[in-house]
């Protein structure tokens, strides 16, 4: 993957650029306000960027899963299927389930399901590998692997 | 003059009406021809104003009122502009460039100021009305010209918010100096205002989350009434103290933040759009057309002159990206365009000695800049006739 440089750009949003296998350079623009503009750089004057794509937040999404989301979900499949009988699901916290506000050590839920919480997302965050320490807050996705059977009673032990 | 203060509004309303249709077809023919609206309010308000082409007859205290909630909104919305992490990048970054940036514009100005014979205080103004970029026209034209993408755009940028920041300290001092009479209170007068900003300052980077996390959950009518009426008072209070309170509105908008200041921010646009069109309109209706004449020349010198200034402060800024010469006159050339900015250093000085003179000279010299500054960025990046074929033949 190649190297991914962040620009920030006060009062407008934030810029990624990076150089593609083929020697051009790349960028997305990313405005607070959810456009993007795909822009390429000027082979003659590296300073400054000749195409430059406007997308609304539609057209961003239209153009990403072209460009490769379609991709993900086969390798996730693709995983499923290789590894017999394992499975990945994504578990969310409602808010009053009673798993809120407690700890992965607390809820021991490893021993209870044979499941494994490998990842919890957190509004635009990851917490990768959560310790025996970590505690639940409400709207948090828990990131599960194990078996379909344990993945369902850690459904019902999180979800409710 | 009794038109809108009288038991009749009727008047006022049909007049002023009128007006307002007008600006809406001039920000239609501005966002048609590419450019912003600012100039042609500017000149709409010297035809309607004293000695124009067809003065109107508007309660002065409407109009200070209006203008005032103008300015106000104007200084929130740049305050929404930028998260405080970016604020903290600029000041790690920029303090040369912007010193660059004061040295070759400011000083300029307040020199011309002594020139002209105005007195210190009218000459610190003029200074600061050729010192700051429009933020809302060079991020125009930067995003026009499909510029954001480009490497010295960073820079660009960035200066933009060393500016306003400087503008914290610079309002509050300019403030003390059109209130003040004798040197030794006026000293006193601008340390209380700078200590007061830098309290509010303080509390705004500190507390700001807190106080967005309290707004968070409000519709978004409590969510405008909450903030227009906090920008309101908080200027209100900033004034009491000799702060001024286009300031105190200013960090109002610095202590929001997260989603709350996104959504703030859309709310509060078109009211601003509305406000600032009418304070624009009435800071040149207050001038008189014909003493216009005598400050074009001025005005023009000042332009060329602070012009070059802007083309060494994007030589300063963007040259540590390791930008080449081109991009480096690229920053430049869209810092040039002076705007809302200037007007408000500008009408604060109504009432110092030579304020109309000042007045007239900086509405001439927005009028300039604003129209040179995107034309000239423009022709700067006009493809070089070889590389242009090099294009078309690759």
């Amino acid at each position: 993957m190649p190297e991914v440089t962040e620009i920030q750009l006060p009062g407008v949003g934030v810029r990624h650029e990076f150089t593609t296998a083929g020697g051009e350079r790349v960028g997305v623009v990313s405005h607070r306000t959810g456009r993007r503009e795909l822009v390429v750089y000027d082979r003659h004057d590296p300073d400054r960027c000749t195409t430059v794509l406007h997308l609304s937040p539609d057209d961003t999404r239209a153009l990403s899963e072209l460009l490769g989301a379609t991709q993900v979900s086969e390798a996730l499949i693709a995983v499923q299927q290789r590894v017999e009988g394992l499975a990945i699901d994504w578990v969310t916290i409602p808010p009053g389930s009673r798993a809120v506000g407690t700890s992965l050590g607390e809820g021991q839920f490893r021993s209870r399901t044979g499941v494994s919480i490998v990842a919890v997302a957190r509004g635009s965050t990851t917490i990768a590998a959560p310790g025996p320490d970590h505690r639940f807050e409400a709207g948090d996705v828990a990131v599960a692997v194990g078996t379909p059977d344990g993945l369902a009673q850690l459904q019902g032990l999180l979800g409710s | 003059m009794t038109a809108a203060a009288g038991g009749d509004p009727s008047l006022a309303f049909i007049e002023i009406g009128a007006v307002v249709l007008v600006l809406s077809v001039l920000a239609r023919v501005a966002a048609r021809l590419g450019i912003t609206a600012i100039p042609l309010y500017l000149v709409a308000g010297l035809a309607v104003g004293k000695g124009g082409i067809a003065p109107l007859d508007i309660s002065a205290d409407f109009i200070s009122l209006t203008a005032e909630i103008g300015v106000l909104l104007l200084l929130l919305t740049l305050g929404l502009e930028y998260t405080a992490d970016e604020l903290r990048h600029g000041l790690r970054t920029g303090v040369r460039p912007g010193l660059v940036d004061a040295a070759a514009n400011f000083g300029p100005g307040f020199g011309a100021g002594l020139l002209l014979g105005w007195g210190t205080t009218a000459a610190v103004l003029l200074g600061g009305v050729c010192w700051v970029s429009s933020s809302g026209i060079t991020s125009k034209v930067l995003a026009d010209l499909d510029r954001l993408g480009n490497r010295e755009t960073p820079a660009v940028l960035n200066l933009l918010v060393i500016e306003d920041l400087a503008m914290a300290a610079y309002l509050p001092v300019v403030a003390a100096l059109v209130a003040g009479r004798d040197p030794g209170p006026t000293a006193v007068t601008v340390a209380i205002a700078l200590g007061a900003v830098g309290a509010i300052l303080f509390v705004a980077l500190r507390w700001g989350a807190r106080l967005s996390r309290l707004l968070a959950p409000a519709s978004d009518e409590a969510l405008l009434l909450g903030v227009f009426g906090l920008t309101l008072l908080v200027g209100g209070l900033a004034q009491r103290v000799h702060v001024s309170a286009a300031i105190g509105a200013f960090l109002v908008g610095l202590a929001l933040s997260g989603p709350v200041q996104a959504r703030a921010g859309t709310l509060i646009e078109p009211l601003r759009d509305l406000f600032a069109a009418l304070f624009f309109l009435f800071f040149s209706f207050q001038i008189d057309a014909g003493s216009l004449v005598h400050v074009v020349a001025p005005a023009a010198a000042l332009a060329v002159v602070t012009g070059a200034g802007k083309l060494l402060s994007g030589r300063v800024a963007a040259g540590p990206l390791g930008v080449g010469q081109r991009a480096q006159l690229r920053a430049g050339t869209a810092l040039i365009a002076r705007g809302e900015f200037s007007i408000v250093i500008a009408s604060l000085g109504a009432g110092v000695s030579h304020g109309d003179d000042l007045g007239a000279l900086a509405a001439a010299y927005v009028l300039l800049t604003a129209i040179a500054g995107p034309l000239a960025a423009r022709y700067v990046d006009r493809p070089r006739p070889r590389t242009a074929e090099g294009q078309r033949t690759a």
